[in-house]
């Protein structure tokens, strides 16, 4: 099976074209403006390549698997973003914290949401809160419909836990405005109001760029002559079908790094290992876990707005190739030249000092023009890398949930501030195609079948084995082909104050694309 | 003389709170939230000292009970804090002069404020533990064998009840904590009354601008890149016990406590040494090769190496960079009648209270 994958960052768009498990091809081009035309140049470029390999036969796509940091820049640049109303049900609970309120301004202004606050959700134990207020419901539809807004989000009390309320609502929505997009909080998140809340509204605003976005890619793939699925990759490391991705556009905020990671995963073969993602301004430090990235547990921070939902654990440095160093105060990074570094390194031709030239200059690496950094002085230099070093074993440490050794895999641009031996580390893994691990990372995804709910009056094997058979079934409809579906996951909490013996099961199964 | 409480304290106040206490109390975020909220909406607070309150002043004694998970949910408002301290006057048919908190540790160090805004009331500098402890009888108020009854206890849905009697703080707790599970696990609550002169007398002293003296003093440290913990030490007179990284977290949720162990594994001058910090809620024994080197009522402190920032037994994970402190306990709390109520036999060890200063 051939397929393509394709990572769009800030910077660059890579692309690869596999054969199984087969680099065909690989390319890395600048990432455009309108970004669609370097997609086109990207998939042209391997495809060229790869029939030049073949004696100038084409090669018949199955699959594309696009990678995009597209969402996660509109949240972080306030930019594209719609107008979104958001309907609360929680009411008398939670009145005196209303939507956004622990939004910075700046976003809260771009999004605008029209605010509901209405009676209703759930208690911890499944018991409801109130009534349901269907009418206050039915009026705020009119009222967004009136608005001409496009997108809603919905956040009942405790939907994690009893989604009722939430199904409810969007029924009345609907049918009083048929074609508006709908969020609903308990499918995005966790337990937490504010932080579910956000995640929702985050969502809901970006479900014009989620269109958009898509059907650009689309069209990009058409004009470079493709006619197969495509996918978008998703925190997680897994695939979804392009055309439900951009409902759930949250969920494709850390596809980026998750990339490089299963991309790394692929090329060393290694199932458990650290993964070091070197690039210009920072290094994201990150975990596999039987191939995927590990999964945070805690509030990530995206934009300034807390969210609490399906994230891979990631450990950002402000250590990169185009780092400063500061001579005098023994410090690198966190600032950084970023894209200047090929004008404003010494080794490049600058006269800033950066984390490259220390490594060019202690002979680590051969970048650039050498003896432009011969003036530095060994010894500081040798201590400034001691420096970077320690920063690294210090980070490395940080994500490691056991003391016995770990191996490292380095990727990235500036994978070559990695050195051989760090302490805590068994060995360092070094790729060839380092650079476009992302695009394979994209190339090799699986799609994905995910249950987390909780199950009453079932032993705990039974529980597991319902929870199971969901998500197999899950993954079969996301295009997961039966016999290659496996378990990855399995977690089970009983919930003491439950009667029944209720417990909480998350079990997430991935399988290869049909 | 009131003082006005300014919106800058607020975010001092939640950090020196958080740190007192000593890895339980809850997270302060939905309180300070809130109260930053109602500032914003042209409310204020005063302190006031609890030297000048007059012996007949009524005191409401405020906080909010319940789980911290379903707190996650269910938020906090201000409105039934304030509702809670109405329906007692009405029980009473007395009316209150002011409001203390009856823990400072953690996110109850806010509640009377919350209240205090919205009923124009100042807020004692004061409160019944100095830290943060898990139940009534862990009071300076029950130490002090003061009456414990009656209680308001309000939720969002109208539902107000009064413990009007008891025979003992243990079926204060028990009766509270049954009601406030029944409306939902979050409520709440208007302890006893207390009058000026027992706040002056049995109440912990000055507690309020110590936690927010604290928070200013880590802000101030990292505004200017100096050592946080370093300065909390200096300004408070603790000890550090421990610098290490955490490599161990067992936890239990059992009767309603969060019962369990964090290991935390030395660096720097302490490297190849072990700290073992055991909790029910709150950090309550500190052993160093299995001996108890700090313990109950002594505050033990869990804090981020580098941020200053407290870590809670909730919180607490894998891998972070840790600085283990000591602060000292009000006396109150050494006193034999206190050690009965808050020493480590009360939370079911066999040894006595030894003073980490004295070793």
């Amino acid at each position: 099976m051939k397929r393509i994958g394709i990572d769009v960052g800030g910077t660059n768009t890579d692309a690869v074209l596999i054969d199984g498990e087969k680099i065909l091809a690989s390319i890395k081009v600048p990432t455009t403006s309108d970004v669609m035309s370097g997609v086109v140049s990207a998939t042209k470029g391997v495809l060229d390549q790869a029939s030049h390999l073949n004696n100038g036969a084409g090669h018949q796509i199955d699959a594309v698997m696009l990678g995009t940091t597209h969402f996660t820049n509109a949240v972080v640049e306030r930019a594209n973003l719609e107008r979104i109303a958001i309907v609360r049900i929680s009411l008398p609970a939670t009145e005196s914290l209303p939507p956004t309120i622990d939004w910075p301004d700046d976003i809260c202004a771009a999004v605008n949401p029209m605010v509901f606050m209405v009676a209703g959700g759930h208690e911890y134990d499944g018991r409801p809160l109130v009534p349901l207020d269907r009418k206050a419901i039915k009026e705020a539809a009119h009222q967004i419909a009136e608005a001409g807004i496009r997108s809603v989000a919905v956040n009942a009390l405790f939907s994690p836990l009893t989604s009722e309320c939430e199904l409810e609502a969007a029924e009345i929505i609907r049918s009083v405005v048929p074609d508006v997009q709908i969020t609903l909080s308990h499918t995005l998140g966790r337990i937490g109001l504010l932080e579910r809340e956000n995640v929702a509204m985050l969502n809901a605003s970006l479900q014009s760029i989620g269109r958009k976005t898509v059907d650009s890619f689309g069209t990009a793939l058409e004009q470079a002559g493709i006619d197969a699925p495509f996918y978008l990759t998703q925190n997680d490391g897994t695939v979804v079908m392009a055309e439900v991705a951009a409902k759930s556009p949250v969920f494709s905020f850390a596809s980026g790094p998750t990339n490089s990671m299963r991309g790394a995963a692929f090329l060393t073969g290694l199932e458990d290992a650290m993964v070091a993602d070197v690039g210009g301004t920072t290094t994201d430090i990150g975990c596999l876990v039987h191939g995927f990235p590990r999964e945070a547990n805690n509030i990530v921070e995206v934009g300034g707005v807390r969210t609490l939902f399906r994230m891979p654990d990631l450990l950002p440095i402000g250590l990169g190739g185009g780092s400063i160093v500061d001579v005098e105060r023994g410090r690198i990074g966190p600032r950084s030249v970023g894209y200047r570094i090929s004008s404003a390194a010494l080794v490049f031709g600058g006269d800033t000092l950066t984390a490259t030239d220390l490594l060019v200059a202690a002979g680590r690496a051969d970048i650039g023009d050498k003896s432009r950094v011969h003036h530095l002085d060994g010894a500081q230099v040798n201590g400034l890398l001691q420096r970077m070093i320690a920063m690294l074993e210090d980070s490395i440490d940080r994500m490691k949930t056991s003391s016995a050794p770990v191996d490292l895999i380095a990727v990235g641009g500036g994978s070559f501030l990695i050195p051989d031996t760090l302490a805590g580390v068994g060995k360092v893994h070094r790729m060839e195609q380092a650079g476009v691990a992302n695009a394979i990372g994209a190339a090799m995804a699986q799609v994905s079948g995910e249950v987390d709910q909780v199950f009453s009056g079932l032993s705990r094997d039974a529980a597991l084995a319902e929870a199971e058979a969901i998500a197999r079934c899950r993954a079969a409809e996301a295009g997961a082909c039966v016999e290659s579906i496996k378990t990855i996951e399995v977690e089970d909490l009983p919930i003491a104050y439950l009667p029944g013996g209720s417990r909480r099961v998350r079990v997430r199964v991935v399988g290869d694309i049909n | 003389m009131e003082r006005e409480f300014p919106i800058e304290s607020i975010d001092a106040l939640a950090i020196g709170a958080w740190i007192l206490g000593t890895g339980g109390g809850g997270s302060p975020y939905l309180a300070q939230l809130n109260l930053t909220n109602l500032y914003k909406q042209g409310k204020t607070c005063r302190l006031i000292q609890p030297e000048e309150l007059r012996d007949d002043d009524l005191v409401a004694v405020v906080s909010q009970m319940g789980a911290p998970l379903v707190g996650q949910e269910r938020l906090i408002d201000p409105a039934t804090l304030a509702r809670a301290v109405c329906l007692m006057e009405e029980f009473i048919g007395q009316k209150f002069t002011a409001i203390m908190a009856v823990e400072i540790g953690g996110g109850n160090a806010l509640s009377p404020f919350l209240a205090a805004a919205l009923l124009d009331l100042p807020v004692v500098d004061a409160d019944a533990m100095g830290r943060a402890y898990p139940e009534a009888q862990n009071t300076s108020f029950a130490i002090g064998n003061l009456k414990m009854y009656p209680l308001s206890l309000v939720d969002c849905r109208d539902n107000e009840s009064i413990v009007s009697k008891v025979p003992s703080w243990i079926w204060m707790e028990r009766i509270s904590r049954t009601i406030t599970t029944e409306v939902g696990s979050v409520a709440s609550t208007c302890k006893a009354p207390r009058t000026g002169a027992e706040v002056k007398e049995w109440g912990i002293l000055h507690t309020v601008t110590q936690a927010t003296r604290i928070g200013q003093t880590v802000l101030e440290a990292r505004r200017n890149h100096n050592d946080p913990v370093q300065a909390i030490l200096e300004l408070e007179g603790g000890k550090t016990l421990f610098v290490g990284k955490i490599t161990d977290v067992d936890r239990v949720a059992t009767g309603g406590f969060l019962r369990g162990k964090a290991r935390v594994s030395g660096l720097g001058n302490d490297q190849g040494e072990d700290l073992v910090l055991e909790f029910q809620n709150e950090w309550l024994v500190a052993r160093r090769n299995e001996e108890p080197i700090a313990m109950t009522p002594d505050l033990i402190c869990l804090l981020d190496t580098d941020s200053g920032d407290a870590i809670g037994t909730e919180t607490v994970r894998y891998g972070q960079r840790v600085t283990v402190i000591a602060l000292p306990s009000p006396e109150i709390l050494r006193t034999e009648r206190g050690l009965l109520n808050v020493g480590p036999r009360t939370f079911g060890y066999d040894f006595d209270y030894r003073s980490v200063f004295a070793i």
